[in-house]
């Protein structure tokens, strides 16, 4: 079947400099379908840079961002209305580091609002599959609650299930554990496996070893621009060929 | 206005005897074709004033603010307005009404006296003005004149202490009070006065005269009369001086009116009832003989109330109706004075403040969104545009706006109603400021709210909408109270286009009733009535949508 060979995301000589600080240097790069794959690497190398370039949330200086059956170049993700770039918008949805819930809205309309408003849902039909979806990461019973109302777990599950309710075929999440504690990690985490068990494409940039080690089915090193060293999570994690990683895993591991 | 009837005769009667034979019957057979050809045009002038006059009824603009005797609050019933002037104007209408067979009421136009020239002339909120309004060569350029109703006179009046000023030549270097845009000032200024002190009201000078902040005070003896004379503690110097005339102004292609009302004043001083009205206000004296002019002085001197050479006739001066008006009507209004009467009036007042202020801020609010908009992702000349805009109104007084919304566009077919000019002024002047509030609030919401908006393929119109709008709203929120509560106190700025509103209603009732503190303290407490709910209601909608974040 075409749809589990052909990956679902492909990145293609991507460059992106800040000002005179090259980011991302020609990163070649692919996702599958169904496919989980962790993006590692110290902060400042470029991994919430790719991730958000997938969704044109920032713009890139070449190369080229296939996502599905659309295709976005380096000038395309500056006119971020293009009708390409929602679309590959709905096709990956993305989950934020600090939520970005919507304050002014209930747990239950943060998750209806983008159906109702892109999809052209009704108001019934959107809170409906809003509902479902706050059920499946076992939100049911916090529909009406404001953001404010709602621990840091709790408000990352919300964002997960806002994101699902555009029906996307892979989910971004920049490192969505990063602003929990501890003891909250879990529930978010929880929601992921769950996930990848129904089939979602999950691409996460994550700190998390452990979870990547149990949940990736591809590690990717980024650092310095550029792939350092990718393959599954045993391989990368466990028994490092660069010693970039080597030194990276040991400080996060520490 | 003398008749080409007249000047013949005046012209006759300078020439020798034996010439006056020969030329008067030329002369009668002459008169009687012009008064046959006056009496057609008469009639059509009539016919005319009948079109003219069709609503039935003849608006004169005043200042209630102005005081005794000339308009004022009635302290019986302070709804009402009476004063010589209002006498006048309901005698001139019944005049009127009977010669053209029309029914005809005099309505009273409030307005700001400085601006009453604009108002008849410009915005032409009235067809006359009856308000103490002397006649200057100034305003003969400008306005057509009645004949006078009026002759005034100045009176310098001093602290009853005070033992060194004996006339205005002892004031030269002291300060003098009167009114501002008076006769009386006019004259300080030209007798080299150094330290004039114009004030909007009548009683203030004497007040400040009394606490000694003050010299003198030079007015139209008339006010003095009301405002000195009851007063112990103040006295008349020297006598009157430098008289003049009130008359009753028009528009310079009001020919026709003019005519009329001068013909109507004739009728009332031949027949005695402007007599009857001087008296009863206590304002008749012998220099009124002045107003007698013309063909049949004799018949107008003895219903002024003197003989043909101009004396005052024997028993007028002494004469003291039995509806006179009470000298001491200020202070006693000061002894009448109830809640019940006035409180009434002020919360008139106070819905037309609220009205104002309610209609302007959603005027504000709805025109600001477009201009901050514009202003934050509009193409380049929208965005200047809106820059100048928001320069533009915030930079400018409120005051000098309303002026020019209202008189200065007065060339064009569009004429604004006084409450429209005052919405679409404070519309437009607040509009500036939301916009900025609006703006600013845009600007602190989080880029990642745009973020996740767009992350879930909402366009940017939608995500701005949808997400950032309401989140600045409710940022906007303290803000554009504070506007809202200070939009109220600047609504009392529209009383120079002439609308009614609490301030205004305050300086007319206390003025009127000396009871500066006593309504003072009500009219503030019917502002706060109206503004401090309203900060009420900010925080608690704000504590509302900061409990939702």
């Amino acid at each position: 079947m075409s749809t589990t060979s052909t990956p679902l995301i492909s990145v293609v000589g991507l460059c992106k400099r800040y000002g005179p600080r090259v980011v991302l240097d020609n990163v070649h790069f692919a996702v599958k379908r169904s496919e989980t794959v962790a993006l590692i690497g110290p902060s400042g190398s470029g991994k919430s840079t790719l991730l958000r370039s997938l969704n044109a949330l920032n713009q890139w200086d070449a190369g080229e961002i296939r996502v599905g059956p659309y295709t976005l170049q380096a000038d395309m993700a500056a006119q971020r209305n293009g009708a390409a770039v929602r679309q590959v918008r709905r096709l990956l949805g993305m989950v934020f580091q600090d939520f970005q819930l919507f304050p002014h809205f209930t747990a239950l309309d943060n998750v209806a609002e983008g159906p109702r408003q892109v999809l052209n849902l009704s108001r019934d039909e959107a809170r409906t599959r809003g509902r479902e979806l706050l059920d499946r990461v076992g939100l049911a019973a916090h529909a009406d609650n404001f953001p404010h109302q709602l621990s840091g777990g709790q408000k990352q599950r919300v964002a997960i299930a806002r994101a699902l309710a555009m029906q996307p075929h892979g989910l971004l999440c920049d490192e969505i554990t990063s602003a929990l504690d501890p003891e909250l990690k879990y529930e978010v985490l929880d929601v992921l496996a769950d996930l990848k068990r129904d089939g979602m494409t999950l691409l996460l940039v994550t700190h998390e070893i452990g979870f990547a080690r149990k949940a990736a089915d591809r590690v990717v090193m980024l650092a310095d621009g550029g792939i350092i060293e990718e393959g599954p999570p045993e391989q990368v994690l466990d028994a490092p060929r660069s010693e970039r990683t080597r030194q990276f895993l040991s400080r996060v591991l520490a | 206005m003398p008749s080409a009837k007249r000047s013949h005769r005046v012209g006759i009667a300078r020439l020798s005897p034996c010439c006056r034979i020969v030329l008067a019957v030329a002369v009668w057979a002459l008169a009687a074709c012009q008064s046959a050809a006056a009496n057609d045009g008469i009639a059509a002038r009539d016919e005319r004033l009948r079109q003219r006059l069709s609503q039935g009824v003849l608006r004169w603009g005043g200042d209630a603010e102005g005081g005794a005797p000339y308009q004022l609050r009635d302290p019986h019933d302070p709804s009402r307005v009476i004063g010589f002037e209002v006498e006048l104007a309901d005698a001139l209408a019944e005049v009127l009404a009977q010669r053209l067979k029309i029914p005809l009421m005099a309505e009273f136009v409030q307005y700001q006296w400085e601006s009453l020239e604009l108002g008849l002339l410009i915005s032409k909120d009235y067809d006359c003005i009856i308000s103490g309004f002397e006649v200057t060569p100034a305003r003969r350029e400008n306005m057509l004149f009645t004949r006078p109703y009026y002759t005034y006179a100045e009176q310098l009046v001093v602290r009853a202490d005070d033992h060194h000023i004996n006339s205005l030549e002892d004031c030269l270097d002291k300060a003098v009070g009167t009114l501002a845009g008076s006769s009386a000032e006019r004259l300080l200024s030209a007798r080299g006065v150094r330290e004039i002190v114009a004030f909007d009201g009548q009683i203030e000078p004497y007040l400040d005269l009394e606490l000694g902040r003050l010299d003198a005070v030079l007015l139209d003896s008339i006010i003095a009369l009301y405002y000195a004379s009851i007063n112990p503690k103040l006295k008349y110097v020297g006598g009157v001086t430098d008289p003049g005339s009130y008359a009753i102004a028009l528009r310079p292609d009001d020919v026709d009116l003019a005519q009329a009302l001068d013909e109507a004043l004739g009728v009332l001083i031949r027949d005695g009832r402007l007599r009857a009205i001087f008296l009863r206000w206590h304002v008749w004296n012998d220099q009124q003989s002045a107003l007698a002019t013309g063909e049949d002085r004799s018949a107008q001197l003895a219903g002024l109330g003197f003989t043909s050479d101009g004396a005052p006739a024997a028993d007028v001066a002494d004469i003291t109706p039995a509806d006179a008006v009470d000298i001491h009507i200020i202070a006693s209004s000061a002894q009448l004075w109830t809640i019940r009467q006035y409180a009434p009036l002020l919360l008139k007042a106070a819905g037309m403040t609220l009205l104002l202020t309610v209609c302007s801020m959603a005027a504000a609010v709805c025109l600001a969104l477009p201009i901050c908009l514009a202003r934050l992702y509009g193409p380049a000349p929208l965005r200047w545009a809106a820059l100048v805009y928001v320069e533009f109104f915030r930079g400018i007084p409120l005051l000098l706006l309303l002026f020019v919304l209202y008189f200065g566009f007065s060339g064009f077919d569009v004429q604004m109603s006084a409450i429209a000019t005052a919405i679409v002024g404070f519309g437009l002047n607040y509009a500036a400021y939301e916009a900025e509030i609006y703006r600013s609030s845009i600007l602190a919401i989080p880029v990642g709210q745009w973020e996740a908006g767009q992350a879930l393929g909402m366009t940017h119109a939608t995500t701005f909408r949808r997400i950032i709008l309401p989140q600045a709203l409710q940022t906007a929120l303290g803000p554009m109270t504070n506007d809202f509560v200070a939009l109220f106190k600047d609504t009392s700025l529209v009383s120079v286009i002439a609308v009614r509103e609490l301030t205004k209603e305050y300086l007319i009732l206390s003025r009127s009733s000396l009871k500066f503190l006593e309504l003072g303290l009500l009219t503030a407490a019917l502002y706060l009535c109206m503004s401090v709910p309203l900060g009420y209601l900010s925080r608690y909608l704000e504590s509302r949508f900061k409990a939702g974040r």
